[in-house]
Protein backbone atom coordinates (compact mmCIF):
# COMPACT_ATOMS: atom_id res chain seq x y z
CA UNK A 1 0.00 0.00 0.00
CA UNK A 2 2.87 2.45 1.10
CA UNK A 3 4.27 1.37 -2.37
CA UNK A 4 1.10 2.07 -4.21
CA UNK A 5 0.85 5.64 -2.67
CA UNK A 6 4.55 6.31 -2.90
CA UNK A 7 3.60 5.81 -6.96
CA UNK A 8 0.97 7.43 -7.29
CA UNK A 9 2.26 10.87 -4.97
CA UNK A 10 6.06 10.11 -5.72
CA UNK A 11 5.95 11.90 -9.57
CA UNK A 12 4.46 14.65 -11.08
CA UNK A 13 2.18 12.81 -13.41
CA UNK A 14 0.54 10.31 -10.18
CA UNK A 15 -0.18 13.95 -8.28
CA UNK A 16 -1.50 16.01 -11.57
CA UNK A 17 -3.73 13.08 -11.88
CA UNK A 18 -4.81 12.86 -8.45
CA UNK A 19 -5.05 16.89 -7.95
CA UNK A 20 -7.76 16.37 -11.59
CA UNK A 21 -9.58 13.69 -10.19
CA UNK A 22 -10.14 15.80 -7.09
CA UNK A 23 -10.88 18.84 -8.27
CA UNK A 24 -13.36 16.85 -10.73
CA UNK A 25 -15.56 15.79 -7.53
CA UNK A 26 -15.04 19.50 -6.23
CA UNK A 27 -16.75 21.16 -9.32
CA UNK A 28 -19.02 17.86 -8.96
CA UNK A 29 -20.09 18.82 -5.56
CA UNK A 30 -20.89 22.53 -6.33
CA UNK A 31 -22.56 21.89 -9.22
CA UNK A 32 -24.86 19.61 -7.31
CA UNK A 33 -24.92 22.43 -4.44
CA UNK A 34 -25.65 25.13 -6.61
CA UNK A 35 -29.21 25.36 -6.60
CA UNK A 36 -29.47 25.23 -2.88
CA UNK A 37 -26.58 27.95 -2.63
CA UNK A 38 -27.89 30.41 -4.84
CA UNK A 39 -31.21 29.16 -6.74
CA UNK A 40 -30.04 28.83 -9.82
CA UNK A 41 -28.51 25.26 -11.38
CA UNK A 42 -25.04 24.81 -13.08
CA UNK A 43 -25.68 24.48 -16.74
CA UNK A 44 -25.79 20.64 -17.19
CA UNK A 45 -25.65 19.46 -13.70
CA UNK A 46 -28.35 20.30 -12.29
CA UNK A 47 -29.96 17.20 -11.32
CA UNK A 48 -26.84 15.15 -10.35
CA UNK A 49 -26.64 13.65 -6.73
CA UNK A 50 -23.62 15.11 -4.50
CA UNK A 51 -20.91 13.55 -4.26
CA UNK A 52 -21.05 12.55 -0.83
CA UNK A 53 -24.44 11.08 -1.07
CA UNK A 54 -23.25 8.74 -3.96
CA UNK A 55 -20.35 7.47 -1.88
CA UNK A 56 -23.01 6.43 0.87
CA UNK A 57 -24.80 4.42 -1.83
CA UNK A 58 -21.66 2.96 -2.46
CA UNK A 59 -20.97 2.06 0.82
CA UNK A 60 -24.47 0.97 0.84
CA UNK A 61 -23.90 -1.67 -2.27
CA UNK A 62 -20.41 -2.71 -1.22
CA UNK A 63 -21.27 -5.33 1.59
CA UNK A 64 -23.88 -6.95 -0.97
CA UNK A 65 -22.81 -9.86 -2.82
CA UNK A 66 -24.66 -9.32 -5.56
CA UNK A 67 -22.96 -5.99 -6.05
CA UNK A 68 -19.90 -7.66 -6.84
CA UNK A 69 -21.47 -10.57 -8.69
CA UNK A 70 -22.40 -7.75 -11.25
CA UNK A 71 -18.52 -7.12 -11.26
CA UNK A 72 -17.56 -10.71 -11.84
CA UNK A 73 -20.64 -11.15 -14.28
CA UNK A 74 -19.71 -8.17 -16.91
CA UNK A 75 -15.84 -8.65 -15.93
CA UNK A 76 -16.11 -12.16 -17.39
CA UNK A 77 -18.23 -11.39 -20.20
CA UNK A 78 -15.86 -8.92 -21.16
CA UNK A 79 -13.05 -11.53 -20.94
CA UNK A 80 -14.72 -14.03 -22.99
CA UNK A 81 -15.67 -11.66 -25.67
CA UNK A 82 -12.51 -10.07 -25.72
CA UNK A 83 -10.59 -13.31 -25.72
CA UNK A 84 -11.88 -15.22 -28.28
CA UNK A 85 -11.85 -12.00 -30.52
CA UNK A 86 -8.59 -12.08 -30.08
CA UNK A 87 -7.86 -15.16 -30.66
CA UNK A 88 -9.74 -15.65 -34.15
CA UNK A 89 -9.25 -11.71 -34.83
CA UNK A 90 -5.25 -11.70 -34.62
CA UNK A 91 -4.70 -14.89 -37.24
CA UNK A 92 -7.62 -13.24 -39.53
CA UNK A 93 -6.26 -9.86 -39.53
CA UNK A 94 -2.64 -11.51 -39.95
CA UNK A 95 -4.07 -14.06 -42.72
CA UNK A 96 -6.07 -10.93 -44.36
CA UNK A 97 -2.52 -9.10 -44.60
CA UNK A 98 -0.31 -11.51 -46.22
CA UNK A 99 -2.00 -13.48 -48.58
CA UNK A 100 -3.62 -12.36 -51.41
CA UNK A 101 -6.60 -14.92 -52.05
CA UNK A 102 -7.43 -15.01 -48.39
CA UNK A 103 -7.86 -11.65 -48.50
CA UNK A 104 -9.77 -11.56 -52.46
CA UNK A 105 -12.62 -13.65 -50.38
CA UNK A 106 -12.77 -12.71 -46.98
CA UNK A 107 -12.30 -9.11 -47.15
CA UNK A 108 -15.35 -8.27 -48.51
CA UNK A 109 -17.94 -10.14 -46.52
CA UNK A 110 -16.02 -8.69 -43.63
CA UNK A 111 -16.17 -4.94 -44.88
CA UNK A 112 -19.97 -5.23 -45.35
CA UNK A 113 -20.58 -7.04 -41.88
CA UNK A 114 -18.00 -4.43 -40.10
CA UNK A 115 -20.35 -0.61 -40.17
CA UNK A 116 -22.95 -2.94 -38.77
CA UNK A 117 -22.89 -1.90 -34.68
CA UNK A 118 -22.32 -4.53 -32.05
CA UNK A 119 -25.81 -3.66 -30.85
CA UNK A 120 -27.37 -4.07 -33.91
CA UNK A 121 -26.87 -7.63 -33.43
CA UNK A 122 -28.39 -7.71 -29.83
CA UNK A 123 -31.73 -9.00 -31.08
CA UNK A 124 -30.78 -10.98 -33.91
CA UNK A 125 -28.12 -13.22 -31.36
CA UNK A 126 -30.98 -13.19 -28.68
CA UNK A 127 -32.91 -15.59 -30.85
CA UNK A 128 -30.19 -17.40 -32.26
CA UNK A 129 -28.06 -18.34 -29.57
CA UNK A 130 -29.70 -20.73 -27.14
CA UNK A 131 -28.93 -18.75 -23.70
CA UNK A 132 -28.71 -15.38 -22.44
CA UNK A 133 -25.31 -15.37 -21.27
CA UNK A 134 -24.17 -16.90 -24.95
CA UNK A 135 -26.07 -14.19 -26.98
CA UNK A 136 -23.87 -11.04 -24.71
CA UNK A 137 -20.72 -12.91 -24.96
CA UNK A 138 -21.05 -13.22 -29.02
CA UNK A 139 -22.21 -9.46 -28.91
CA UNK A 140 -19.16 -8.76 -26.61
CA UNK A 141 -17.20 -10.22 -29.30
CA UNK A 142 -18.49 -8.83 -32.45
CA UNK A 143 -17.75 -5.38 -30.27
CA UNK A 144 -13.76 -6.18 -30.20
CA UNK A 145 -13.54 -8.17 -33.07
CA UNK A 146 -13.65 -6.09 -35.99
CA UNK A 147 -11.75 -3.16 -34.29
CA UNK A 148 -9.00 -5.82 -33.72
CA UNK A 149 -8.94 -7.01 -37.17
CA UNK A 150 -8.91 -3.77 -38.83
CA UNK A 151 -5.95 -2.79 -36.51
CA UNK A 152 -3.86 -6.02 -37.23
CA UNK A 153 -4.13 -6.04 -41.24
CA UNK A 154 -3.72 -2.12 -41.05
CA UNK A 155 -0.69 -2.62 -38.96
CA UNK A 156 0.39 -5.57 -40.82
CA UNK A 157 0.05 -3.47 -44.36
CA UNK A 158 2.15 -0.83 -43.28
CA UNK A 159 5.44 -2.30 -42.30
CA UNK A 160 8.04 -0.85 -43.56
CA UNK A 161 9.04 -2.95 -46.55
CA UNK A 162 12.76 -1.92 -46.05
CA UNK A 163 12.25 -3.85 -42.89
CA UNK A 164 10.95 -7.12 -45.00
CA UNK A 165 13.49 -6.68 -48.08
CA UNK A 166 16.65 -6.32 -45.44
CA UNK A 167 15.50 -9.72 -43.72
CA UNK A 168 15.30 -11.10 -47.03
CA UNK A 169 18.38 -9.72 -48.08
CA UNK A 170 19.94 -11.09 -45.31
CA UNK A 171 18.50 -15.02 -46.33
CA UNK A 172 14.92 -15.13 -44.07
CA UNK A 173 13.00 -17.31 -45.51
CA UNK A 174 9.21 -16.86 -45.20
CA UNK A 175 8.51 -18.50 -41.87
CA UNK A 176 11.51 -16.17 -40.80
CA UNK A 177 9.97 -13.40 -42.01
CA UNK A 178 6.54 -13.63 -40.65
CA UNK A 179 7.24 -14.81 -37.37
CA UNK A 180 10.44 -12.33 -36.94
CA UNK A 181 9.00 -9.42 -39.07
CA UNK A 182 5.68 -9.08 -39.76
CA UNK A 183 4.58 -10.21 -36.26
CA UNK A 184 6.68 -8.28 -34.28
CA UNK A 185 6.46 -5.52 -36.58
CA UNK A 186 2.09 -5.79 -36.16
CA UNK A 187 2.39 -5.96 -32.48
CA UNK A 188 1.55 -2.22 -31.92
CA UNK A 189 -1.03 -2.33 -33.84
CA UNK A 190 -2.20 -5.34 -32.27
CA UNK A 191 -2.27 -3.72 -28.89
CA UNK A 192 -3.95 -0.57 -30.11
CA UNK A 193 -6.36 -2.83 -31.33
CA UNK A 194 -6.66 -4.50 -28.30
CA UNK A 195 -7.43 -1.46 -26.40
CA UNK A 196 -9.75 0.31 -28.58
CA UNK A 197 -11.64 -3.12 -28.70
CA UNK A 198 -11.71 -3.49 -24.95
CA UNK A 199 -13.69 0.28 -24.48
CA UNK A 200 -16.00 -1.03 -27.74
CA UNK A 201 -16.43 -4.30 -25.16
CA UNK A 202 -17.07 -2.72 -22.40
CA UNK A 203 -19.69 -0.48 -23.97
CA UNK A 204 -21.51 -3.49 -25.67
CA UNK A 205 -21.32 -5.33 -22.82
CA UNK A 206 -23.40 -3.20 -20.67
CA UNK A 207 -25.91 -2.36 -23.60
CA UNK A 208 -26.61 -5.96 -24.35
CA UNK A 209 -27.01 -6.76 -20.46
CA UNK A 210 -29.49 -3.28 -20.32
CA UNK A 211 -31.55 -5.00 -22.88
CA UNK A 212 -31.62 -8.76 -21.71
CA UNK A 213 -32.42 -8.14 -18.69
CA UNK A 214 -30.48 -10.65 -16.01
CA UNK A 215 -31.34 -13.18 -13.82
CA UNK A 216 -30.95 -12.21 -9.85
CA UNK A 217 -27.79 -12.14 -7.53
CA UNK A 218 -25.57 -10.06 -9.58
CA UNK A 219 -26.31 -12.20 -12.73
CA UNK A 220 -27.28 -9.60 -15.10
CA UNK A 221 -23.71 -7.81 -14.73
CA UNK A 222 -23.04 -3.92 -14.01
CA UNK A 223 -24.86 -2.97 -16.72
CA UNK A 224 -28.21 -4.75 -15.36
CA UNK A 225 -27.04 -3.11 -11.62
CA UNK A 226 -27.61 0.16 -13.48
CA UNK A 227 -30.83 -0.73 -15.18
CA UNK A 228 -32.72 -2.17 -11.88
CA UNK A 229 -31.37 1.10 -9.86
CA UNK A 230 -33.05 2.93 -12.38
CA UNK A 231 -36.02 0.87 -12.46
CA UNK A 232 -35.76 1.45 -8.30
CA UNK A 233 -35.79 5.11 -8.47
CA UNK A 234 -32.29 5.28 -7.21
CA UNK A 235 -30.05 8.18 -8.84
CA UNK A 236 -27.13 7.50 -6.37
CA UNK A 237 -26.84 3.95 -7.03
CA UNK A 238 -26.90 4.41 -11.10
CA UNK A 239 -24.28 6.95 -10.56
CA UNK A 240 -22.38 4.48 -8.53
CA UNK A 241 -22.83 1.85 -10.98
CA UNK A 242 -21.38 4.28 -13.88
CA UNK A 243 -18.38 4.75 -11.97
CA UNK A 244 -18.16 1.02 -11.37
CA UNK A 245 -17.92 0.85 -14.95
CA UNK A 246 -15.12 3.50 -15.23
CA UNK A 247 -12.73 1.36 -12.88
CA UNK A 248 -13.46 -1.38 -14.66
CA UNK A 249 -12.70 -0.02 -18.39
CA UNK A 250 -9.50 1.76 -16.36
CA UNK A 251 -8.54 -1.72 -14.88
CA UNK A 252 -8.84 -3.48 -18.16
CA UNK A 253 -7.02 -0.97 -20.16
CA UNK A 254 -4.25 -0.60 -17.74
CA UNK A 255 -3.89 -4.44 -17.56
CA UNK A 256 -3.72 -4.57 -21.66
CA UNK A 257 -0.98 -1.44 -21.49
CA UNK A 258 1.13 -3.54 -18.76
CA UNK A 259 0.92 -6.91 -21.13
CA UNK A 260 2.39 -4.43 -24.51
CA UNK A 261 5.17 -3.23 -22.07
CA UNK A 262 6.05 -6.46 -21.66
CA UNK A 263 5.41 -7.90 -25.21
CA UNK A 264 7.37 -4.74 -26.34
CA UNK A 265 10.12 -3.51 -24.53
CA UNK A 266 11.56 -1.52 -27.55
CA UNK A 267 8.05 0.34 -27.04
CA UNK A 268 8.54 1.71 -23.47
CA UNK A 269 11.00 3.89 -24.55
CA UNK A 270 7.76 6.37 -25.84
CA UNK B 1 26.03 -16.40 -50.81
CA UNK B 2 28.40 -15.30 -49.06
CA UNK B 3 29.33 -18.77 -47.84
CA UNK B 4 30.16 -20.17 -50.96
CA UNK B 5 33.28 -17.97 -51.96
CA UNK B 6 36.24 -17.44 -49.84
CA UNK B 7 37.35 -14.57 -48.64
CA UNK B 8 40.44 -14.02 -51.08
CA UNK B 9 37.87 -14.76 -54.19
CA UNK B 10 35.86 -11.89 -53.00
CA UNK B 11 35.97 -9.62 -55.52
CA UNK B 12 32.38 -8.01 -56.43
CA UNK B 13 32.77 -6.57 -59.95
CA UNK B 14 29.58 -5.28 -60.95
CA UNK B 15 28.93 -4.80 -64.74
CA UNK B 16 26.03 -2.65 -65.89
CA UNK B 17 25.00 -3.01 -69.48
CA UNK B 18 22.11 -1.32 -71.68
CA UNK B 19 19.86 -1.66 -68.46
CA UNK B 20 16.35 0.12 -69.31
CA UNK B 21 13.61 -0.05 -66.67
CA UNK B 22 9.76 0.92 -68.12
CA UNK B 23 7.38 1.49 -64.90
CA UNK B 24 4.10 0.78 -66.27
CA UNK B 25 1.95 0.99 -62.91
CA UNK B 26 -1.12 2.53 -64.45
CA UNK B 27 -0.44 2.10 -68.38
CA UNK B 28 1.18 5.04 -68.91
CA UNK B 29 4.54 4.35 -69.57
CA UNK B 30 7.71 5.98 -67.08
CA UNK B 31 10.93 4.88 -68.34
CA UNK B 32 13.17 5.67 -64.81
CA UNK B 33 16.56 3.74 -66.60
CA UNK B 34 17.18 4.13 -70.40
CA UNK B 35 20.18 2.56 -71.73
CA UNK B 36 22.55 2.86 -68.94
CA UNK B 37 26.21 1.31 -68.66
CA UNK B 38 28.53 1.18 -65.96
CA UNK B 39 31.45 -1.23 -65.64
CA UNK B 40 32.46 -1.26 -61.45
CA UNK B 41 35.67 -3.24 -60.67
CA UNK B 42 35.95 -5.13 -57.76
CA UNK B 43 36.37 -3.36 -54.73
CA UNK B 44 35.75 -0.08 -55.95
CA UNK B 45 33.79 2.86 -54.27
CA UNK B 46 31.40 3.91 -56.50
CA UNK B 47 29.77 7.20 -56.23
CA UNK B 48 26.33 7.75 -58.20
CA UNK B 49 25.32 11.06 -58.37
CA UNK B 50 22.13 12.61 -59.63
CA UNK B 51 19.18 15.03 -59.38
CA UNK B 52 16.15 14.00 -57.09
CA UNK B 53 14.12 11.39 -58.84
CA UNK B 54 16.33 10.42 -61.50
CA UNK B 55 16.24 6.57 -61.53
CA UNK B 56 19.01 5.95 -59.52
CA UNK B 57 17.68 4.18 -56.76
CA UNK B 58 15.78 2.15 -59.38
CA UNK B 59 19.34 1.34 -60.22
CA UNK B 60 20.17 -0.02 -56.94
CA UNK B 61 17.15 -1.83 -56.35
CA UNK B 62 17.65 -3.92 -59.21
CA UNK B 63 21.41 -4.94 -58.21
CA UNK B 64 19.70 -5.70 -55.28
CA UNK B 65 16.66 -8.17 -56.61
CA UNK B 66 14.01 -5.76 -55.31
CA UNK B 67 12.95 -4.70 -58.73
CA UNK B 68 13.13 -6.65 -62.14
CA UNK B 69 14.63 -4.57 -65.21
CA UNK B 70 13.02 -4.39 -68.50
CA UNK B 71 16.20 -4.93 -70.88
CA UNK B 72 19.71 -5.04 -70.01
CA UNK B 73 21.66 -7.03 -68.01
CA UNK B 74 23.28 -7.27 -64.90
CA UNK B 75 26.44 -8.93 -63.65
CA UNK B 76 28.41 -9.85 -60.82
CA UNK B 77 31.70 -11.14 -61.06
CA UNK B 78 30.85 -12.60 -64.38
CA UNK B 79 27.50 -14.28 -63.53
CA UNK B 80 24.10 -13.17 -64.18
CA UNK B 81 21.99 -11.29 -61.53
CA UNK B 82 19.08 -10.39 -64.06
CA UNK B 83 19.25 -10.12 -68.37
CA UNK B 84 17.58 -11.60 -70.70
CA UNK B 85 14.98 -14.47 -69.45
CA UNK B 86 15.57 -13.59 -65.93
CA UNK B 87 13.98 -10.12 -64.87
CA UNK B 88 14.07 -10.05 -61.86
CA UNK B 89 17.61 -10.89 -59.59
CA UNK B 90 17.21 -12.80 -56.40
CA UNK B 91 17.90 -11.23 -53.14
CA UNK B 92 21.02 -12.11 -51.49
CA UNK B 93 23.54 -11.61 -48.71
CA UNK B 94 26.24 -11.05 -51.32
CA UNK B 95 24.70 -7.62 -51.65
CA UNK B 96 23.68 -5.86 -49.01
CA UNK B 97 21.40 -3.04 -49.18
CA UNK B 98 21.84 -0.02 -46.51
CA UNK B 99 18.62 2.04 -46.63
CA UNK B 100 17.88 5.49 -47.07
CA UNK B 101 15.48 5.83 -43.95
CA UNK B 102 17.59 3.14 -41.96
CA UNK B 103 15.66 -0.28 -42.03
CA UNK B 104 17.27 -1.31 -38.42
CA UNK B 105 14.33 -3.53 -36.77
CA UNK B 106 13.17 -2.00 -33.78
CA UNK B 107 11.59 -4.75 -32.07
CA UNK B 108 15.57 -6.05 -31.98
CA UNK B 109 18.62 -4.69 -30.26
CA UNK B 110 21.58 -3.53 -32.01
CA UNK B 111 23.07 -6.69 -31.45
CA UNK B 112 20.25 -9.03 -32.07
CA UNK B 113 19.88 -6.87 -35.21
CA UNK B 114 23.46 -7.44 -36.37
CA UNK B 115 22.58 -10.82 -35.34
CA UNK B 116 19.92 -11.70 -37.78
CA UNK B 117 22.01 -12.59 -40.62
CA UNK B 118 24.11 -15.10 -39.72
CA UNK B 119 21.06 -16.55 -37.67
CA UNK B 120 18.36 -16.75 -40.56
CA UNK B 121 20.81 -18.41 -42.82
CA UNK B 122 21.83 -20.94 -40.21
CA UNK B 123 25.78 -19.87 -40.77
CA UNK B 124 26.47 -19.62 -36.82
CA UNK B 125 24.77 -20.30 -33.82
CA UNK B 126 22.18 -17.81 -32.09
CA UNK B 127 24.63 -17.50 -29.43
CA UNK B 128 27.85 -17.51 -32.07
CA UNK B 129 26.34 -14.79 -33.79
CA UNK B 130 25.38 -12.94 -30.85
CA UNK B 131 29.16 -13.19 -30.03
CA UNK B 132 30.30 -12.57 -33.63
CA UNK B 133 27.57 -9.22 -33.54
CA UNK B 134 28.98 -8.08 -30.24
CA UNK B 135 31.92 -8.03 -31.58
CA UNK B 136 32.18 -6.21 -34.64
CA UNK B 137 29.40 -3.27 -32.69
CA UNK B 138 32.73 -3.05 -30.37
CA UNK B 139 35.04 -2.72 -33.58
CA UNK B 140 32.88 0.02 -34.34
CA UNK B 141 32.80 2.05 -31.82
CA UNK B 142 29.43 0.81 -30.30
CA UNK B 143 30.37 -1.67 -27.55
CA UNK B 144 28.47 0.16 -25.13
CA UNK B 145 25.50 0.20 -26.69
CA UNK B 146 24.56 -3.51 -27.81
CA UNK B 147 21.28 -3.88 -25.96
CA UNK B 148 20.31 -0.60 -26.86
CA UNK B 149 16.92 -0.62 -29.06
CA UNK B 150 17.62 1.17 -32.57
CA UNK B 151 14.99 3.96 -31.36
CA UNK B 152 17.58 4.83 -27.90
CA UNK B 153 20.27 5.77 -30.27
CA UNK B 154 21.25 8.68 -32.54
CA UNK B 155 20.41 8.00 -36.43
CA UNK B 156 24.41 7.98 -36.77
CA UNK B 157 24.60 5.03 -34.61
CA UNK B 158 21.67 3.32 -35.65
CA UNK B 159 23.52 4.30 -39.72
CA UNK B 160 27.09 2.82 -38.45
CA UNK B 161 24.69 -0.43 -36.38
CA UNK B 162 23.28 -1.19 -39.78
CA UNK B 163 26.26 -1.22 -42.16
CA UNK B 164 27.84 -3.33 -39.33
CA UNK B 165 24.69 -5.73 -39.69
CA UNK B 166 25.43 -5.62 -43.58
CA UNK B 167 29.06 -6.56 -43.46
CA UNK B 168 28.83 -9.59 -40.69
CA UNK B 169 27.05 -11.43 -43.60
CA UNK B 170 30.94 -10.43 -45.44
CA UNK B 171 29.29 -9.18 -48.58
CA UNK B 172 30.65 -8.97 -52.57
CA UNK B 173 28.93 -5.21 -52.74
CA UNK B 174 27.35 -2.92 -50.44
CA UNK B 175 25.00 -1.23 -51.78
CA UNK B 176 23.81 2.11 -50.12
CA UNK B 177 21.27 4.66 -51.04
CA UNK B 178 21.32 8.03 -49.64
CA UNK B 179 22.50 6.32 -46.36
CA UNK B 180 23.72 9.77 -44.52
CA UNK B 181 21.03 11.82 -45.72
CA UNK B 182 19.68 14.42 -43.83
CA UNK B 183 22.42 14.57 -41.22
CA UNK B 184 24.08 17.13 -39.58
CA UNK B 185 27.57 18.18 -40.99
CA UNK B 186 29.60 17.07 -38.26
CA UNK B 187 27.51 13.51 -38.02
CA UNK B 188 28.28 13.45 -41.67
CA UNK B 189 31.84 13.82 -41.26
CA UNK B 190 31.98 11.50 -38.38
CA UNK B 191 29.68 8.69 -40.60
CA UNK B 192 32.68 9.21 -43.10
CA UNK B 193 35.78 8.10 -41.74
CA UNK B 194 34.29 5.63 -39.90
CA UNK B 195 32.84 3.56 -43.64
CA UNK B 196 36.29 4.85 -44.52
CA UNK B 197 37.82 2.95 -42.08
CA UNK B 198 35.71 -0.32 -42.74
CA UNK B 199 36.27 0.23 -46.59
CA UNK B 200 39.94 0.13 -46.05
CA UNK B 201 39.55 -2.73 -43.56
CA UNK B 202 37.45 -4.77 -45.95
CA UNK B 203 38.00 -3.72 -49.58
CA UNK B 204 34.38 -4.70 -50.12
CA UNK B 205 32.69 -3.04 -53.29
CA UNK B 206 30.44 -0.38 -52.64
CA UNK B 207 27.69 1.59 -54.88
CA UNK B 208 26.72 4.89 -53.00
CA UNK B 209 24.36 6.74 -53.90
CA UNK B 210 24.04 10.73 -53.09
CA UNK B 211 23.29 14.02 -53.13
CA UNK B 212 26.19 15.58 -51.85
CA UNK B 213 29.09 16.35 -53.88
CA UNK B 214 31.85 16.75 -51.56
CA UNK B 215 30.75 13.22 -49.98
CA UNK B 216 31.07 12.31 -53.70
CA UNK B 217 34.43 13.17 -54.40
CA UNK B 218 35.44 12.60 -50.35
CA UNK B 219 34.26 8.77 -50.49
CA UNK B 220 34.88 7.73 -54.36
CA UNK B 221 37.27 6.00 -56.29
CA UNK B 222 35.16 6.96 -59.78
CA UNK B 223 32.23 9.81 -59.45
CA UNK B 224 29.60 8.49 -61.93
CA UNK B 225 27.38 11.59 -62.52
CA UNK B 226 24.08 10.31 -64.23
CA UNK B 227 21.36 12.42 -66.44
CA UNK B 228 18.00 13.47 -65.33
CA UNK B 229 15.53 10.98 -65.94
CA UNK B 230 15.72 8.67 -67.76
CA UNK B 231 19.02 7.51 -65.90
CA UNK B 232 21.87 7.54 -68.34
CA UNK B 233 25.58 7.78 -67.57
CA UNK B 234 26.53 11.19 -68.05
CA UNK B 235 30.01 11.33 -66.92
CA UNK B 236 32.41 9.35 -65.15
CA UNK B 237 35.08 11.20 -63.22
CA UNK B 238 37.92 9.89 -61.87
CA UNK B 239 38.97 10.64 -57.87
CA UNK B 240 43.03 9.70 -57.83
CA UNK B 241 43.37 11.31 -54.05
CA UNK B 242 45.20 8.75 -52.58
CA UNK B 243 43.95 6.40 -49.63
CA UNK B 244 43.40 6.93 -46.58
CA UNK B 245 41.86 9.92 -47.02
CA UNK B 246 41.44 12.20 -44.06
CA UNK B 247 39.65 15.25 -42.68
CA UNK B 248 42.08 17.35 -44.35
CA UNK B 249 41.61 16.15 -47.83
CA UNK B 250 38.97 18.19 -48.39
CA UNK B 251 40.46 21.39 -48.63
CA UNK B 252 43.26 20.30 -50.82
CA UNK B 253 43.71 21.92 -54.51
CA UNK B 254 42.63 18.30 -56.20
CA UNK B 255 39.54 18.38 -54.46
CA UNK B 256 38.43 21.57 -55.12
CA UNK B 257 38.86 20.94 -58.85
CA UNK B 258 37.04 17.64 -58.66
CA UNK B 259 33.88 19.45 -57.11
CA UNK B 260 33.82 22.00 -59.66
CA UNK B 261 34.07 19.61 -62.67
CA UNK B 262 31.02 17.41 -60.55
CA UNK B 263 29.20 20.15 -59.96
CA UNK B 264 29.25 21.85 -63.54
CA UNK B 265 27.90 17.84 -64.78
CA UNK B 266 25.48 17.59 -62.04
CA UNK B 267 24.33 21.51 -62.06
CA UNK B 268 23.33 20.82 -66.26
CA UNK B 269 21.34 17.70 -65.60
CA UNK B 270 19.48 19.91 -62.24
CA UNK B 271 18.42 22.87 -64.22
CA UNK B 272 16.73 19.78 -66.76
CA UNK B 273 15.45 17.93 -64.28
CA UNK B 274 13.73 20.96 -62.65
CA UNK B 275 13.02 22.59 -66.12
CA UNK B 276 10.99 18.86 -66.81
CA UNK B 277 9.24 19.60 -63.64
CA UNK B 278 7.86 22.51 -64.79
CA UNK B 279 6.69 21.39 -67.81
CA UNK B 280 4.81 18.17 -65.97
CA UNK B 281 2.89 21.26 -63.67
CA UNK B 282 2.06 22.72 -66.89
Amino acid sequence: MTNFLQKLFGNTTGRRGVSAIIVFVIIWHVGSQLDEWTGYDMLGIGLVPPPADVFVAFLGVVPKVGYWMSWVASFSRVITGFIVAMIIGIPFGLLLAVNRYFRGVFFPPFEILRPIPPLAWVPASLIFWPTNEMSIAFVTFLGAFFTIVINVLGGARNIDISYLRAAQSMGASQFDLFWKIVLPGTLPSIFTGAAVGMGITWEVVLAAEMISGGGTQGGGGLGFFIWSSYMGGSLEQIVVGMISIGIAGYLSSSAIRKIGYHFMPWRRLF
Amino acid sequence: MAKKTSKTAKKGEISIKNVTKVYDPTGVNVMAVDNCSMEIAGGEVCMIVGPSGCGKTTLLNSIAGFHSITEGSIHLDGELLCGPGKPKAEQSAERMVVFQHGALFPWKTLQENVAYGPTVQKAMSASEAMDKAGHMLADAGLGSFITKFPGEVSSGMARRAEIVRALINNPKVLLLDEPYRAMDALTKQIMHESLLETYDRTGVTIFFITHDLEEAIFLGDKVHVVTTRPCQLKKTIEVKIPRPRSFETQSSEEFRKLLVEVNDAVHEEAVKAFKAGEREMA
